[in-house]
């Protein structure tokens, strides 16, 4: 299982051919309480750098970007009613979206673990 | 940690804004707000009758706000406006006047931030030789607020319990003077107490000793106050938005009313008769929070207005807003809508407060 990151903070984690998008712990530590969740249409095609959802915390709205260019397959429908999931697991439960990726090298490009953890040092 | 106003103040403190505005709702929230603007005016010639140098220093301070600040009784504390020739809302503010008969001929003011500058520049300016004004501002200012707030200072500074809403009183703690006042900005009971700088510190974490009480930071502050429909200078008013717009009637004191002697009289008046172009309501936000600037729309689409603040409040749950509108569109219960982000959601006219004002008023204030 591959995770990839952004510089913005979204994560991607392939699992088989589908990469589950959300953004790291460090990111929500950053933003708060998140009470509002944007999520994206069922099947637009993003490409990499798209806004893809918002999230509101209590103080602002933050957009979260495709980290890879491909077509939304699923939207966590949990975080409508439970936004603060993004708070309290943000890589499992809080996952936001879930893309089919076009071109799966493309996540080559992204940070890999030791990178986002210099990033966020 | 973020900047305010040449200030350096904490959004959140770990517990986060959630948990902070709950704990203030529920328990006592302890807000540093020293950075905001403590002062006194006192009176140059005193005459030593405490009724006649009261008479004369509010007679120095009335022709610059709409409230009643002669008729403000020993101890009582009003909240005003400092008003600018066209009856825009320059500031926001408190005045006391002292409840000890020695102190007669001083007024206890208190600006906001960002505008206190200007504000005691104004003052000062308008009193001349005839009164001086003493910036306070290098003293701590700490607001404890919440249901509990009382029981706790009453530990501290005993005789707190016996205050009304809106009143002050000096008291000694720990060998230093408090200045105590029976207020906030959260909707609910508390208190903002005025400490010399070198007690301040000492005083914050004796306060922080209750297990009743937790840190609250700005964010929360801003929750809270939004809930409780206080305006907020720079957002909600400016210098352009009347004290009718603002749907502050309250603070244009009957007696100056009847006098039409503030500034920016004629057009207050008119509006208080109905001539009024704009309305600040509250609005039930469906969705998103519709944040400052978001726009208003009715039901058919016509822009009717704009968010001045807007979030989500804890305690309800759903996203909130303060706005100005068309005053035909401001009873309760109107259906708009609000753009955030481009698409249009629904939104609902509310009656204020959101969350109902918790303070506690006694017989004598």
């Amino acid at each position: 299982m591959t995770t990839r990151f952004t510089e913005d903070h979204e994560y991607i984690r392939m699992e088989g051919a589908t990469g589950v998008v959300g953004i790291t712990d460090y990111a929500q530590n950053q933003l708060g309480d998140i009470v509002f969740v944007e999520l994206p249409a069922l099947g637009k095609k993003l490409k990499k750098g798209d806004e893809a959802a918002v999230v509101e915390s209590v103080k602002a709205a933050s957009e979260i970007y495709s980290p890879v260019t491909g077509t939304v397959i699923e939207v966590n429908v949990a975080l409508t009613s439970e936004p603060g999931l993004i708070n309290t697991s943000p890589d499992a439960e809080g996952w936001i979206f879930k893309i089919a990726p076009d071109a799966p090298a493309e996540l080559e490009t992204l940070l890999d673990d030791a990178a986002y953890a210099k990033h966020t040092a | 940690m973020v900047p305010f106003s040449g200030y350096s103040l904490p959004v959140q403190y770990p517990a986060g804004i959630i948990a902070e505005h709950k704990w203030t709702r529920e328990h006592a929230g302890l807000f540093d707000v020293s950075h905001m603007g403590p002062s006194f005016l006192t009176l140059a010639q005193k005459s030593g009758d405490p009724a006649r140098d009261h008479a004369a220093i509010a007679a120095i301070v009335e022709p610059l706000v709409c409230g009643d600040i002669a008729g403000l009784k020993p101890g009582q504390l009003r909240y005003t406006l400092l008003l600018n020739d066209e009856g825009g809302i320059r500031d926001d503010l408190m005045i006391g006047r002292p409840a000890d008969p020695a102190w007669a001929g001083t007024l206890y003011v208190i600006v906001n931030a960002a505008t206190k500058h200007a504000d005691w520049q104004h003052i000062a300016g308008a009193a001349g030789e005839s009164a001086a004004l003493t910036r306070a501002d290098n003293c701590g200012l700490l607001a404890l607020q919440g249901p509990e707030a009382v029981a706790v200072l009453e530990t501290l500074v005993p005789g707190v319990t016996d205050m009304g809403f809106m009143t002050y009183a000096s008291f000694d703690w720990s060998g230093t003077r408090l200045v105590i006042s029976r207020s906030g900005y959260t909707g609910e009971d508390g208190f903002e107490i005025l400490v010399e700088p070198e007690h301040a510190n000492a005083l914050w974490t004796a306060l922080l000793a209750d297990a009743r009480v937790k840190p609250i930071g700005l964010g929360a502050r801003d929750s809270l106050r939004l809930e409780a429909a206080l305006p907020l200078y720079g957002h909600d008013l400016d210098d352009t938005v009347s004290p009718i717009e603002a749907g502050l009637n309250f603070a244009v004191s009957k007696r100056r009313r009847e006098a039409a002697d503030f500034p920016g009289a004629d057009r207050i008046l008119a509006e208080i008769s109905g001539g009024l172009t704009r309305l600040r309501v509250g609005l039930h936000v469906e969705g998103a929070p519709a944040r400052e600037d978001a726009p208003i729309y009715d039901e058919a689409g016509t822009g009717i207005g704009r968010v001045t603040s807007g979030g989500f409040a804890p305690s309800l749950g759903r996203a909130i807003a303060l706005g100005f509108v068309n005053p035909a569109q401001s009873a309760p219960g109107t259906r708009l809508q609000v753009s955030v982000r481009g698409k249009l959601q629904s939104a609902t006219v509310t009656a204020l407060p959101f969350v109902p004002h918790r303070y506690v008023r006694k017989a004598s204030s």
